[in-house]
């Protein structure tokens, strides 16, 4: 159960997209975001269809994935397409009662579902194709302007590394900690939510006793390898906008234009409310 | 009477996706009540699978597992029954332990099998002594104690639960050579008082030699030997060659019948090497210095 | 040959409840060459692990001195200097890997000393190789055993080009197939690499390992020697705590009977050996 968390979970590879700077996937990513959410027209959505898939072909990154990193946000989109399919008013398509599902409602339902899909299925990509330490390090030289507001750019970014690095180490001590609570008798799957919350007591409190001593002996090993903030520091990995993040921007650009473009000219019967 | 039996147990992780791995394969084994069993296998041989089935963490993907005759997953309710009467000391417990007391640590298990107030009193207070943690030590916090100490503690709540068949899973790692002697020790005494069946997993092949009966091995989801030390311990070219080592003393005796000595081929222990080698000298008429 | 950590008289301890002072160390003096493998050998609470803490300024002794590389480390202005020349292996080793890609977390050292990206590179392609992990350079930690990850953070270790390495116990946790890759990993970067080694450890067979074992207990040095002749004092050892390889304590046991054996045994085929030399004897009689 606890496994099948893939957020941060990263696919070595060496596909273009793989290669590319972080730093300019972490920017295509927004604009791609800002382009599901600019696109009022399911016409426009579509745009979308062919960037997802050529983009996951280029990573080689199994199908599954995406299935897998939906799994999670599928209750949400449940409920929001509930909302939106008895909510919404216009012409009426079915009646029972006071519930009633309206063509508007049905159409928003629908484009809402797919833009969170996409939405899903494009960031998870930025994740998929990317290293946590690249990730944080793109987000860190981006932010880096603001370094000098007296913002902990370098700080947050290092916590952010670390967090990543321990994710998968504290899952596994969860899953020892839990083997180790059952086998002495702990009933964590039945009673009501007092008695659950009460169950849970025996694993968060040795869970928490080993982040914090984890976490006293990786200060103290960063410190013995020299690390005193990020000042003065180097990186072996440098950082260079190359031809393949210029053609990659280039292609999200035409998307987005045509994106636009339908938002502008595509007939007016498909266009929502 | 069978302790413990595996019939064709098989368990396999992550069926049905690319990090499939079958780590139990088709196991068939019974354990008599009462043996002391020492469990060696490298890392990834399965055993920390397989030691997980006895008490029902585990399902076994085909097969079946008997705990003193009862099939584990033949009905819900028996299995958390049996997991209170398999107790398993995982590796490092110490790291486990949550109460602000160890008076309270030591009666969570008890007290998840619903016993009464006093007898739960009198188990931790039992276990407790047999694990030599003084009685003043009950009311601090288990989080004060020493290393060596805390393990004890961790074991005390696994014995006050009183189960028939205990597992301990490399309840030495990390200890230096007293802490390593103490703990078996009370294992063994623990043994000897109980009569229970003991599961000791260890890569120290000088503790099991010393402390076990009967040595159980395993490789490559399968087990290999399940015999008694002397008849294990007397294949050293068969362990070697699936990575895994002899007594010290052992490998001493092989060399010396590789010269052609006469020696036995079962020397695991210190004490019956002596015996041997002063009884060679001895007839040898060697000298003494 | 240059001394590179020199202790003198040092002593050290925690505060206590009562205003009163627990000693760990009392009065320690040792001095580590150069190239030197020296094992640390001692029980839990021994004061090992503690006099490991002052080799690179971790701890700082309440009197004495502690120089190391011939810098006082009781000089803060310098202890990156310290830290540089005296690097630091610890227990646990999924405690001391900070990046989620192995050659990232090797560049880490490099990189916080300011390094070249492109001197970066080399240094850690070269330490990956020192420690046998070239081929795991794109995995992340997890994936990895326990000796693979100890050899990693050894080679984060050597990439920041140390003239010591302190290795705090890296075995402890480790099975044996491990502990014998780390084990190997030590010794070659010594042999090859002339980095000289300190071993903290309760393991015999590692200590035999070393050229130089230096026994503690109760924060003192009991023995400061080979090897060979430490482990001679079988009962002695056995006193404080500690175990001795079972071919020795064979002999040991031996000679208490009244038979010639050497005191210096340490593996199985010096123990056949000597036992044929001895049992030959009495055929020729």
């Amino acid at each position: 159960m606890l496994k099948d968390i893939t957020i941060g979970q990263y696919f070595p590879g060496q596909s273009i997209l793989h290669e590319m700077d972080p730093r300019m996937k972490i920017v295509l990513t927004t604009v791609y975001i800002i382009m599901l959410f600019a696109a009022s027209n399911p016409l426009g959505l579509c745009v979308s269809i062919p960037f997802l898939v050529l983009a996951y072909g280029v990573s080689r990154i199994p199908a599954v994935m995406i299935l897998r990193s939906l799994k999670p946000v599928l209750p949400i989109i449940i409920f929001t397409s509930l909302l939106n399919m008895f909510f919404i008013d216009g012409q009426v398509l079915w009646q029972l009662g006071f519930l009633k599902i309206t063509l508007q409602g049905l159409t928003t339902a629908i484009v809402m579902s797919i833009r969170i899909l996409f939405l899903i299925a494009g960031t998870s990509l930025l994740t998929y194709t990317t290293s946590p330490i690249a990730l944080t390090d793109g987000i860190e030289r981006l932010f880096s302007p603001l370094k000098r507001l007296k913002l902990p750019v370098h700080e947050l970014a290092m916590m952010m590394t670390i967090a990543l690095r321990f994710i998968p180490t504290l899952v596994e001590e969860t899953d020892k900690i839990m083997s180790a609570q059952k086998a002495r008798g702990a009933d964590m799957e039945s009673g009501g939510l007092t008695r659950r919350a009460k169950a849970l007591i025996p694993i968060l409190i040795p869970l928490f006793v080993s982040a914090f001593r984890r976490a006293d002996e990786l200060a103290l090993a960063m410190e013995c390898r020299c690390y005193r903030g990020g000042e003065g520091r180097t990186r072996m990995k440098q950082l260079k906008i190359h031809s393949r993040d210029i053609f990659c921007a280039i292609f999200v650009g035409v998307c987005f234009a045509a994106v636009i473009a339908i938002n502008l000219w595509a007939p007016v019967v498909l266009t929502m409310r | 009477m069978i302790a413990i039996k595996a019939q064709e147990l098989t368990y396999t992780y992550s069926v049905g996706t690319p990090f499939e791995k079958t780590a139990v394969d088709h196991i068939n084994l019974e354990i008599e009540q009462g043996e002391f069993v020492g469990v060696i296998g490298h890392t990834g041989s399965g055993k920390s699978t397989l030691i997980q089935h006895f008490n029902g963490l585990l399902k076994p993907t085909s097969g079946k597992i008997y705990i003193n005759g009862t099939d584990l997953w033949a009905e819900d309710t028996v299995r958390r029954a049996y997991r209170v009467k398999v107790g398993l000391v995982c590796q490092y417990p110490e790291f486990r332990l949550f109460e602000e007391t160890v008076y309270k640590d030591i009666a969570f298990g008890p007290g998840n099998m619903g016993l009464s107030p006093a007898e739960i009193d009198q188990r931790v207070r039992q276990a407790a002594a047999a694990v030599g943690l003084k009685p003043k030590t009950l009311d601090s916090s288990p989080f004060e104690l020493s290393g060596g100490q805390k393990r004890r503690v961790a074991i005390a709540g696994v014995l006050a639960m009183e189960p028939d068949i205990l597992i301990l899973d490399e309840p030495t790692a990390g200890l230096d050579p007293k802490g390593r002697e103490q703990i078996l020790s009370l294992i063994k005494a623990y043994h000897k008082q109980r009569r229970n069946t003991i599961l000791l997993v260890s890569h120290s092949m000088e503790d099991i030699a010393k402390y076990a009966k009967k040595v159980l091995v395993l490789s490559k989801a399968g087990v290999v030997m399940y015999d008694d030390v002397a008849n294990v311990f007397s294949r050293a070219k068969e362990i070697e060659k699936i990575g895994l080592s002899v007594p010290q003393i052992t490998r001493v005796f092989e060399l010396l019948r590789d010269q052609g000595y006469p020696v036995s081929d079962s020397i695991y222990t210190l004490e019956y090497a002596k015996q041997e080698l002063l009884r060679m000298l001895e007839e040898r008429g060697v000298p003494h210095a | 040959m240059e001394d590179i950590i020199t202790a003198r008289e040092i002593t050290f301890g925690y505060p206590k409840e009562n205003n009163q002072i627990q000693l760990v160390l009392r009065g320690v003096s040792l001095t580590i060459q150069e190239g030197e493998f020296v094992a640390i050998l001692g029980h839990n609470g021994s004061g090992k692990s503690t006099i490991a803490k002052h080799m690179n300024a971790i701890l700082v002794p309440n009197e004495g001195t502690m120089t190391v590389c011939g810098i006082d480390t009781k000089d803060e202005e310098k202890l990156y200097d310290i830290r540089r020349q005296v690097g630091m292996v610890f227990q646990n080793p999924d405690n001391q890997i900070v990046a989620t890609i192995v050659e990232e977390d090797v560049a880490f050292g490099p990189e916080n000393m300011g390094v070249e990206p492109s001197r970066i590179r080399e240094l850690v392609d070269q330490s990956l190789e020192d420690v046998g992990m070239s081929e795991y350079k794109h995995h992340a930690p997890h994936q990895l055993s326990g000796g693979q990850k100890q050899r990693v953070a050894i080679a984060g270790i050597i990439a920041m080009r140390p003239r010591c390495i302190v290795l705090d116990e890296p075995t402890a946790m480790l099975d044996p197939k491990g502990r014998r890759e780390v084990m190997r990993t030590i010794q070659r970067l010594n042999r090859e690499n002339s980095i000289t080694i300190v071993l903290i450890t309760h393991y015999m067979e590692e200590a035999a390992k070393a050229g130089r074992v230096v026994v503690m207990d109760d924060g003192q040095i009991l023995y400061d020697d080979t090897p060979k002749h430490v482990f001679s004092h079988v009962r002695e050892l056995k006193e404080v705590g500690l175990d001795v390889p079972q071919a020795t304590e064979l002999c040991y046991e031996l000679r208490q009977a009244g038979y010639d054996l050497p005191e210096d045994i340490l593996t199985e085929e010096e123990c056949a050996q000597a036992l044929c030399h001895l049992l030959e004897r009495g055929k020729a009689v």
